[in-house]
């Protein structure tokens, strides 16, 4: 197994497990055939949605994860927690490998890893109220009932920012950032050790969006989790990340600290993509179109 | 100082329902003048897409109340017949959506969509010479391979290839305004800077005026001449780019200058944020709509405050904010830059 992924120094050999990595992904590959004919169905192409990806996240840190539409982004978040099967490569959990587990061995390491989604209408069942989404995980994994769930969840609202008189109401009644304290709530219900969020505020308005941030960093703190923050907002993966992988056609073209990702970016993409981002600031804005273009 | 091209004039827009009474619009008033883009920003549901279909007459129905002014080169357009208003659709004004694919119909070529546009205003003009237009228009536009790819199916484009062909279509007919509706927003950044440029270019050589909706200030700040900030319903602020930026008035224009992330500054700790969120048009607060997440409300903020000229160096420059303008430049001081300090 050829280790070309990660590439600066603090993450050394991943062969060899270090306590500090949390997570540990070598050569991940998720390929989607591509079928075609009316009678038999032949795969007659595949798309390289994952390509060959290595990186490694430590305990509490956040990596962000960033890249245009259809780089790869989610499905290399959902092969990595095992929600895709892996075509090929390796995933290791606190030194364990994940990668090609069956469901039912899955099933207890499902309770340290959670993901939090995009789009808090669609992720959350309408006909539930708050109160059973939330504690639905810590139903289905037998850790309360009843007058404990209860207290506990209520709890879990408080603590993502929500009141207790929520608990009985249904998530068309909340706005969208309120629906996803909701997902944030239900993820953090079984303390998992790692959270994958995929555009968590994409879809959320600006003043909303820094709430959400916000939260998230407080739970970091409070709970030591660690993050995988999926978003095509640079400018928001720099604020909540420690370090940043860039992806692109399925691959990491770079990864690095944030703050040198940004300012020091070595890959051509990551340069293109840093360009393309607009400085909401009218005088360097005009500027750089000056630069750009010599009148 | 140039004639305005569209003047809107207290613009409001009600929508009766089962719920009660929405007044998504109330008392919008600015004026565009030629080759002048004025940005629209402000969260969603606080009126930018209703003020700006109204122009058009696309908000007309039974249930809406719609009153007030809106004359193009001072023709009345809030009380014009559907005939009239549908020539000014496409030969005056031309439309942009965020989502492209709801904009082409998906069976048809795309070339014939922007042939049929064009031939439904210009009787005068045969097929070929249609196409043509077409070609030219999707070459300006920057689609490589016109004359080929003017028989593509709309899904056969790239999502910016579509937002492009739809700018090529709502240029066709050669409008003097053109009211682009997030038209990025669904867009990579990489796409969102080619179309900004193509923007910026048309309104530099064509004299184009622009409405451009959006709630991204990046974006604002690389397009923009003017930008009206929204807040349920209503104008809170209003004026030039630069004074918006850099002498921003009101407490919510602080809160979303101060709550963006930058690539080119050092990262803050902790985003300044705005509490709370956006009131319901059905239940708005007495007063000032920003007063339950405002940190700086004090006792004369139950009472509306009107969209005035507070200083006198900026006549042009408005907001809807009862704080003296001395106390406003040391209040929206946070940590040496502009934002909102949250409400205990
Ligand atoms: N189930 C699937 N079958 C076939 N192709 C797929 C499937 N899921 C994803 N793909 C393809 O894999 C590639 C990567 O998709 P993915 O959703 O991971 O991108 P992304 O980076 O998350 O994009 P976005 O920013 O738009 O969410 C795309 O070409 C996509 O069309
Ligand atoms: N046809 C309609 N009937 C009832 N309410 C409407 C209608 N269209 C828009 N609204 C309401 O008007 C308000 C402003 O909407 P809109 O202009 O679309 O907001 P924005 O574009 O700023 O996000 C919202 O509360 C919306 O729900
Ligand atoms: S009028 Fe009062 S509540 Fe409204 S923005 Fe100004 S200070 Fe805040
Ligand atoms: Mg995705
Ligand atoms: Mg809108």
């Amino acid at each position: 197994m050829s280790v070309d992924g990660p590439k600066s120094d603090d993450i050394g050999d991943i062969q060899t497990h270090r306590p500090e990595l949390l997570l540990e992904v070598a050569d991940l590959v998720k390929h989607f055939p591509v079928k075609r004919g009316l009678v038999f169905d032949r795969e007659v192409d595949q798309v390289r949605a994952v390509d060959g990806v290595s990186f490694s996240v430590a305990r509490g840190e956040t990596l962000g994860l960033v890249g245009e539409s259809g780089s790869g982004k989610s499905t290399l978040a959902r092969t990595v927690l095992q929600l895709l099967e892996p075509s090929s490569g390796s995933v290791r959990f606190e030194g364990r490998e994940i990668a090609g587990l069956s469901r039912r061995a899955m099933r207890p390491l499902r309770r340290e890893m959670q993901m939090v989604f995009q789009d808090p209408y669609a992720s959350l069942n309408p006909r539930k109220r708050v109160g059973q989404i939330v504690g639905e995980p810590l139903l289905l994994q037998g850790v309360a009932r009843g007058a404990a769930l209860r207290r506990e969840v209520q709890e879990l609202l408080a603590r993502v920012g929500l009141a207790a008189e929520h608990y009985d109401r249904f998530p068309h009644e909340f706005s969208g950032g309120q629906r996803q304290r909701i997902g944030i709530a239900r993820a953090i219900a079984l303390r998992p050790k790692l959270i994958v969020a995929d555009e968590p505020v994409s879809a959320l308005d600006v003043s909303i969006r820094a709430q959400i941030v916000n939260l998230l960093a407080d739970l970091q703190e409070e709970l030591e989790l660690t993050y995988i923050f999926v978003a095509h907002d640079i400018g928001i993966v720099r604020h909540v990340s420690d370090r940043i992988a860039v992806m692109h056609e399925g691959k990491i073209v770079e990864e690095g600290p944030a703050d040198q990702v940004c300012d020091q970016p070595r890959d051509a993409y990551t340069k293109q993509l840093l360009a393309a981002v607009p400085i909401p600031d009218p005088r360097e804005a005009r500027s750089r179109r000056r630069a750009v273009r010599p009148s | 100082m140039t004639e305005p091209l569209l003047c809107v004039r207290d613009l409001r827009v009600g929508f009766v329902t089962e719920t009660g009474r929405v007044q998504a619009a109330d008392g919008v008033s600015f004026d565009v003048a030629p080759g002048e883009v004025l940005a629209i920003v402000g969260e969603s549901g606080s009126g930018k897409s209703v003020t700006a279909q109204t122009i058009i007459g696309l908000t007309r129905s039974p249930n809406s109340r719609i009153a007030g002014s809106v004359r193009l080169r001072g023709a009345e357009l809030i009380d014009a017949g559907d005939d009239e208003l549908r020539k000014v659709r496409g030969e005056q004004i031309g439309m942009v959506f965020q989502d492209p694919m709801t904009s082409f119909n998906p069976v048809y070529r795309v070339g014939r969509q922007i042939v049929e546009a064009v031939r439904a205003h210009r009787r005068d003009i045969g097929n070929s010479e249609a196409r043509e237009i077409a070609v030219e228009m999707l070459d300006s536009v920057g689609i490589p391979d016109p004359a080929q790819r003017i028989d593509d199916y709309p899904h056969e484009f790239s999502g910016g290839m579509r937002q492009r062909a739809m700018i090529a279509m709502a240029l066709a007919l050669e409008p003097e305004l053109l009211i682009a509706d997030e038209p990025t927003t669904a867009l990579d950044v990489t796409v969102q800077a080619q179309i900004l440029a193509l923007l910026e270019r048309l309104n530099r050589e064509r004299g184009l005026a622009t409405i451009l909706i959006t709630h991204d200030l990046g974006v604002v700040a690389e397009v923009a001449d003017r930008v009206l900030v929204m807040y349920a319903g209503r104008v809170v602020e209003q004026g030039t780019l630069d004074e918006i930026f850099y002498d921003p008035q009101h407490p919510y224009t602080w809160g979303l200058l101060g709550s963006l992330t930058r690539i080119d500054r050092d990262r803050p700790e902790r985003l300044p944020q705005i509490s709370g969120a956006p009131p319901s048009l059905q239940s708005l607060p007495q007063g000032c709509p920003f007063r339950p997440r405002c940190p700086h409300e004090f006792d004369r903020c139950p009472e509306l405050p009107g969209l005035d000229a507070r200083l006198a160096e900026a006549p042009a420059h408005l907001d809807r904010c009862w704080l003296e303008p001395e106390e406003k430049r040391e209040l929206r001081q946070v940590e040496g830059q502009i934002g909102l300090e949250a409400p205990k």
